[in-house]
């Protein structure tokens, strides 16, 4: 489907970023710059910044400290979690995770990522590409985020060498070969000068591309969601029986993936139960049509038994069903995996438990080859996994689907949240529903 | 043409009715914070759209300092009156009377007061959950506040140790006694919430236009004048047009100068601003870390 996709006219899209980098690479710094030179900051977020300037000791004052919020990270200089900042332009309105470069926190990079449309990744000039940068790319690349913009840094202590961005380039889109990622784009900045960010900057003349700012409020995002396979997540069932609304019983949900029309043929996952769409409902009225990633009430001809964690979609684009799956997850705690271990899951709107029945291997995520044989995964190590669900999982592949492939595990008895996985390839040919419920 | 894709203010309303439908789903007894401000009118239009026609499946509940602008408590009874939905009151008066709360001498301001009356409004109704209206472009430490906010038996956050949170798939899982705060509104921002007030066209309290008030300036901003707040030696009250842009304690609600008496109006003004809402509320201007602090022993 080519559906032309623009925000509806006289409003403006939101856009959602993250940015990632080794340990002053000047993340903080980049964001700072963005909202200072687009004079975003705020009077009193000023004053408070000169008051905290001598926390760090610096004379001048710190454009990090913008973002850099909890006491801790303000001591110790360093960015320790996820810190969201929101800006806007005419264009676009900007929703920026800033996320730590420190390795013991890359469970907070998981975070800020998953839902981004655009990852921008730092590099510091004189260092070139790293440990941390490849690794932060190839987290975006394995969360399928679908535009990368990495910005070489830092470039007034190169000289502003058009050599030196040169190499860097090479050198990481060599590496990003062995990634999934659709559109990578480079540029060189200084963002404590202020060079390329907002305005182009006189001293790399070299550089013809636009300015961070201009291609960030450019980027094309319409075609990254999938349009393609239609998938509604029952939340809840809303019920009620007055007057104006008899037998009123709608499944509430968000639209997971492409579009759904009234009189649509579905059928109800996992049950596999047959009907059509008699009326999708919100509160400001019914509506034709419903797409990602809208929250409406599904409302069908049918009185079928349907709750939450169900999933409807098209006869004609099921989703996989089963209990053995196979998923690249990222650990996220102190606590390794443990295999045969119990977990709690959640995949979409449904929670389950599981069994870890193998760990396949494990990625080095410098080389990106598999490691086997695995005996665990530790904190921020990625593998893939094999696991055995309490009860069937109606899902897509990750990289087809972001919100029907993604699950968490959780401990059940810290109920910390320990993993994020993404769902392969199932692991047999699902068997699709039984003929006599086909439409 | 059909272009299957949403604005900004579309899709931070998908994405709160989301969340709100997951609370009611993995909570058993969940509460809503309505104070009758901006942001909770917000978050009642919300819960409209995510559970209508049904009632919600949540009470509604205002931690009452007593320090109130009168228009403001009017509001927040005929509000839920005409929502037909059930609100609970609980006073930091009546916290002080029992001894859940203590005074500090010379602190005027009962914002602080409002946690313990929390907290023990929580355990009075053992609720799981309670949905607020923060942002998380409000203050710095807000910025890094998960939307699903885990809090321990003590209702202490612990910023260092926060749930990673990861698409929108979000872990509701506590052991008895604990809580969990739920912000639909952590993406918005100040321009946000008056837009989606414009288009929902929601009625909001008077003194969020201007009226005339008798006000002293005091660390740099328009404090109200009421029996709460004594002049010291040298102030002079003076009368002037003014409004809130975020009301809180009345002793330490700031007021702007300002002749706006519409929404769009309001939304030219803070488009125009110098200074962020919270900059506008002398308990957050003590020290830099102020509402981290707060927020740690379970301010909402």
């Amino acid at each position: 489907m080519t559906a032309a996709s623009r925000a509806p006219a006289g409003s403006v899209e939101l856009l959602r970023v993250f940015t990632c980098g080794s340990v002053d690479d000047g993340k903080s710094t980049l964001i700072g710059r963005l909202l200072y030179d687009s004079k975003l900051i705020l009077e009193d977020q000023l004053e408070a910044l000169h008051r905290s300037s001598d926390i760090t000791g610096e004379g001048r004052i710190n454009l990090a400290n913008l973002t850099d919020g909890l006491r801790a990270e303000r001591e110790q200089g360093i960015t320790i979690d996820v810190a969201y900042r929101y800006f806007a332009t005419p264009r676009r309105k900007f929703i920026v995770a800033d996320t730590p470069g420190h390795v013991q926190y890359t469970r907070n990079m998981v975070t800020g990522a998953s839902t981004a449309n655009l990852a921008v990744v730092l590099v510091d000039a004189r260092n070139g590409v790293g440990q941390q940068t490849r690794r932060h790319a190839y987290v975006a690349s394995l969360l399928s985020i679908p535009h990368l913009l990495v910005c070489v840094n830092k470039m007034d202590l190169v000289d502003f060498s058009e050599a030196v961005f040169n190499r860097i380039r090479a050198d990481f889109a060599e590496f990003a070969t062995r990634l999934n990622i659709r559109d990578i784009t480079f540029i060189p900045i200084s963002a404590l000068h202020g060079d390329n960010v907002v305005e182009s900057s006189s001293r790399m003349p070299w550089y013809a591309g636009a300015p961070v700012l201009r291609l960030i409020e450019g980027i094309y995002i319409a075609s990254d969601r999938n349009l393609e396979y239609a998938r509604f997540q029952v939340q809840c069932v809303i019920r009620t029986h007055q007057d104006a609304f008899q037998d009123f019983r709608g499944c509430a949900g968000q639209i997971a993936g492409g579009v759904f029309r009234r009189g649509d043929a579905v059928v109800v996952l996992p049950s596999g139960r047959s009907s059509r769409i008699r009326e999708i409902h919100t509160f400001d009225g019914p509506v034709e049509t419903a797409y990602s990633p809208m929250a409406v009430s599904i409302l069908l001809d049918d009185d079928l038994d349907v709750g939450r964690g169900d999933l409807i979609a098209p006869p004609a684009q099921i989703p996989h069903l089963g209990q053995d799956l196979e998923a690249m997850v990222c650990w996220m705690s102190d606590e390794p995996l443990r295999l045969g271990g119990k977990y709690a899951l959640k995949h979409t709107t449904r929670n389950a438990r599981c069994v870890v029945r193998a760990l396949k291997h494990r990625v080095n995520v410098d080389t990106l080859e598999p490691e086997s044989p695995a005996d665990s995964l530790r904190l921020n190590e990625i593998g893939l996994v094999a696991l055995k669900t309490t009860v069937p999982l109606v899902f897509d592949e990750y990289r087809r689907n972001r919100y029907t492939g993604g699950f968490i595990l959780m401990d059940e008895v810290t109920n910390e949240t320990v993993a994020a996985g993404m769902i392969a390839e199932p692991v047999r040919p699902t068997p699709h529903p039984a003929p006599e419920y086909a439409v | 043409m059909e272009t299957y894709a949403l604005s900004h203010i579309q899709a931070l309303e998908a994405e709160a009715i989301h969340i709100l439908r997951e609370v009611a789903a993995e909570f058993e007894r969940p509460v809503l914070l309505f104070s009758g401000g901006k942001d909770s009118i917000c978050l009642l239009r919300l819960a409209e759209k995510a559970f209508r026609p049904a009632a919600f499946p949540f009470p509604l509940l205002n931690i009452d300092t007593g320090h109130n602008f009168p228009e403001l408590t009017g509001f927040r009874d005929r509000r839920a009156a005409q929502l037909g939905e059930r609100l609970i009151v609980r006073t930091v008066e009546e916290a002080i009377r029992k001894g859940i709360a203590r005074e500090t001498p010379g602190e005027t301001s009962r914002n602080r007061l409002q946690t313990p009356t929390l907290l023990a409004a929580i355990e009075e109704f053992k609720f799981d959950c309670a949905i607020g209206g923060a942002r998380r472009d409000e203050e710095k430490s807000r910025a890094k506040e998960r939307i699903f906010s885990f809090r321990d038996a003590f209702g202490q956050w612990d910023p260092k140790n926060q749930r990673p949170e990861i698409w929108n798939l979000y872990n509701g899982r506590i052991h008895p006694g604990e809580h969990m705060r739920v912000f639909p509104l952590s993406n918005w921002t100040e321009s946000d919430v008056w837009q989606y007030i414009a288009r929902e066209n929601l009625d909001i309290p008077s003194i969020y236009f201007t009226h005339r008030r008798e006000v002293v300036r005091r660390d740099g901003q328009w404090l109200p004048v009421s029996p709460l707040l004594r002049l010291k030696p040298g102030e002079e009250a003076r009368w002037l047009n003014v409004r809130v842009r975020t009301i809180g304690d009345i002793s330490c609600t700031g007021c702007v100068e300002s002749e706006v008496a519409t929404v769009e109006g309001i939304l030219h003004e803070i488009a125009a601003a110098r200074v962020t809402e919270r900059g506008s509320r002398a308990d957050d201007r003590r020290s830099e870390t102020s509402m981290e602090d707060r927020k740690r022993e379970g301010y909402f």
